[in-house]
């Protein structure tokens, strides 16, 4: 298990490093730098903040200073605003942005969960339809369309909820379910059909048998098998909502993590670009890694440790 | 002798969007305390149907116990409510299923599969349900019982998960156990320990078992009684000597012929022509008719009466009824 977690890291790193040079890449051929702007600037003092930012610098120079900036996680001032560190930003942002895709995750996951066995224990009944309705909707409705549909209704014509930012818990509601929609979606329909296939195999009826409840056969026998495949899409679901906070965030003006991301590319922010970057892709790595060792614990036939696995 | 089940007129259909399969179409037979019954018949012939019928484990829908009587004991299994049922699966009646492979759930460890039909059904502390464990697996036969335990079905061999099977099915010491074709996924070796263990447990607890199976080598070897089924009817009943040596229905000898023997050298395997017939509309009369070498007009109108040959065998044949013997002995002439 250690041997396993100690190579499955030094991928994570390879991989980091694969990301950071192809965002490196991409920065530098972008046209436009972080100095260019409307104002005409003078030539000397053009050339000093160049110097000052090290962008006079041949571009392996500069790669490798971000290499190290990387390394040692300090990516210096931002240019744009730079009374700011990069790190500074990240820590005001991220600590929200996280809190949004955890309530995200934790809402789709649950939400998603129940339907599918809802679903998949009155196969073909009023309650399945409902429920693969929803989903079908769900994955077909992007969720910048739902945030602006969700703030007409409920906040500018019902006046039910707040409409922006994220100050209270009724603040979080909106967001929260434009984002976990679509996820939650997905993993309905999944867990329905693998919970429909569960059902069907013969430990069920051994189970039922037993003499065992309805309830503690779907809980105790049949749940954690129909989760596999649900464990498996959950990396990609990550980066989706990873990715879906940067539109929500934007829509309900929430001072995330997000907001810098995008605003750095438009702005050719190198530092502030680099370090959200390094960052979202770390953790995503990070999360994808805690996925593989949650479907070790699941399902005892995978051995982590084994070469080649199960 | 004591009769444990009792089934009478037994019926099952499937609704099915083809139109409705009636599988079972009035099955009779009893089962005495502490014997072994064998139910034979080909595939789709609706030996499973009726172990699954007793167990109240027919999926409705598509499925339904449409007529007849189950009696266990003094209860009437078609009556009883799904919670009812409950407390008399796995406690009264268990049963064992064909695959050992998937009847075990992967994620679970054998010792936790092992306790919870205990625990569902005894008020049992852990540890003595683990000791009650760790007894089957003795009886059955696994050695190293406290290390398995802890073990996963894929950490064991077709043969061994089978006997854990067997050993969950007895833990709660049930006094009818259906075994649907325990032996037929497994390989020749294993199979004759396995039937082996059955007898075995039989002598140790006295259980009754109805033994659903398509290998009359099986039936040979441990079965007291000889129910043959063809097409949603029992067709000839016997005890084991009577099937084996003196069996009267055509469907009986085709199946008897039609088993590989080492002693008939040179000499080809008898099938029997045709098919079964069409569950959804199946015929009048005689099931067999269409297939069976000396059928009759009578065979493929009425169905025919039971003819009660000893005490034990009974055969629905019209060739038993005295015209159709007459018929023969006149043809001969």
């Amino acid at each position: 298990m250690l041997k396993y977690i100690a190579k499955r890291l030094l991928i994570m790193a390879v991989t980091l490093w694969v990301i950071v040079t192809l965002t490196f890449i991409l920065m530098v051929t972008i046209p436009g730098s972080p100095l260019n702007s409307e104002r005409n600037t003078n030539e000397t003092v053009q050339a000093n903040l160049e110097a000052h930012y090290n962008l006079d610098e041949p571009y392996y120079v500069q790669y490798f200073l971000y290499i190290k900036s990387i390394v040692t996680f300090d990516f210096g001032p931002s240019i744009k605003q730079p009374n700011q560190t990069v790190n500074e930003l990240l820590g005001r942002g991220f600590p929200i942005s996280f809190e949004l895709g955890i309530i995200t995750i934790v809402v789709a996951l649950l939400s998603g969960i129940i339907l599918g066995i809802l679903a998949a224990l009155r196969h073909n009944g009023i309650i399945d339809y409902l429920a693969i309705s929803l989903a079908v909707l769900g994955i077909s409705i992007p969720n910048f369309v739902l945030a602006t549909l969700l703030i007409q209704k409920l906040a500018v014509d019902w006046n039910i909820l707040p409409p922006a930012t994220w100050s209270s818990p009724a603040h979080m509601i909106l967001p929260v379910i434009a984002l976990a929609t679509g996820p939650m979606a997905i993993i309905a329909r999944l867990t329905r059909s693998t919970m429909l296939e569960v059902l069907t195999q013969d430990y069920i009826k051994m189970a039922r048998a037993k003499g065992l409840s309805p309830w503690k056969i779907v809980l105790k026998h049949a749940l954690r098998n129909a989760l596999m495949p649900v464990v498996t899409i959950m990396g990609t679901l990550l980066a989706g909502i990873l990715t879906g906070t940067f539109v929500i965030e934007k829509i309900f003006a929430i001072p995330g993590m997000g907001r810098y991301f995008v605003e750095s590319i438009n702005q050719r922010d190198y530092p502030v670009i680099m370090g959200t970057t390094v960052f979202y892709s770390g953790f995503l790595i990070f999360m994808l890694f805690l996925v593989d060792i949650i479907y070790g614990i699941l399902d005892p036939r995978i051995k982590l440790h084994k070469k080649g696995g199960a | 002798m004591e009769k444990i089940l009792e089934v009478k007129d037994l019926h099952v259909t499937f609704r099915t969007y083809g139109g409705t399969v009636k599988a079972v179409r009035g099955v009779n037979f009893h089962l005495n305390k502490g014997e072994t019954l064998a139910i034979v018949g080909e595939s789709g012939c609706g030996k499973s149907v009726t172990s699954n019928a007793i167990m109240r484990l027919i999926p409705d829908p598509p499925g339904k116990i449409s007529n007849g009587s189950i009696r266990f004991k003094e209860k009437e299994i078609t009556r009883l409510t799904e919670k009812q049922m409950r407390s008399i699966r796995g406690v009264d009646i268990s049963m064992i299923f064909q695959d050992p492979m998937t009847a075990l759930n992967p994620t679970l460890t054998i010792g936790t599969q092992l306790v919870e039909g205990l625990q569902q059904h005894r008020k049992i502390s852990a540890s003595e349900a683990k000791a009650k464990a760790l007894d089957m697996l003795e009886l059955v036969g696994i050695p190293n019982a406290v290390e398995r335990l802890k073990q996963y079905p894929h950490q064991f061999s077709g043969g061994m998960r089978q006997r854990i099977v067997i050993a969950m099915a007895l833990i709660c010491e049930p006094e009818l156990l259906i075994a649907d074709e325990p032996t037929t996924a497994l390989d020749v070796t294993i199979q004759a320990q396995i039937l082996e263990l059955f007898e075995k447990i039989q002598d140790a607890t006295g259980v009754s078992i109805i033994l659903i199976t398509h290998d009359l080598g099986v039936v040979a070897k441990i079965a007291d009684r000889v129910a043959v089924m063809y097409a949603g009817k029992i067709i000839e009943v016997g005890d084991k000597r009577e099937i084996f040596y003196e069996s009267q229905h055509p469907y009986t000898k085709g199946l008897l012929n039609s088993v590989p023997r080492l002693d008939l050298q040179g000499e080809k395997l008898t099938p029997i022509d045709g098919t079964p017939p069409d569950l959804f509309s199946p015929p009048e009369g005689c099931p067999f008719s269409a297939r069976c070498p000396f059928a009759m007009e009578v065979c493929d109108k009425v169905y025919p009466v039971t003819t009660v040959r000893s005490t034990s065998h009974e055969v629905d044949c019209w060739l038993q009824d005295e015209r159709a013997k007459q018929l023969l002995a006149t043809a001969e002439k």
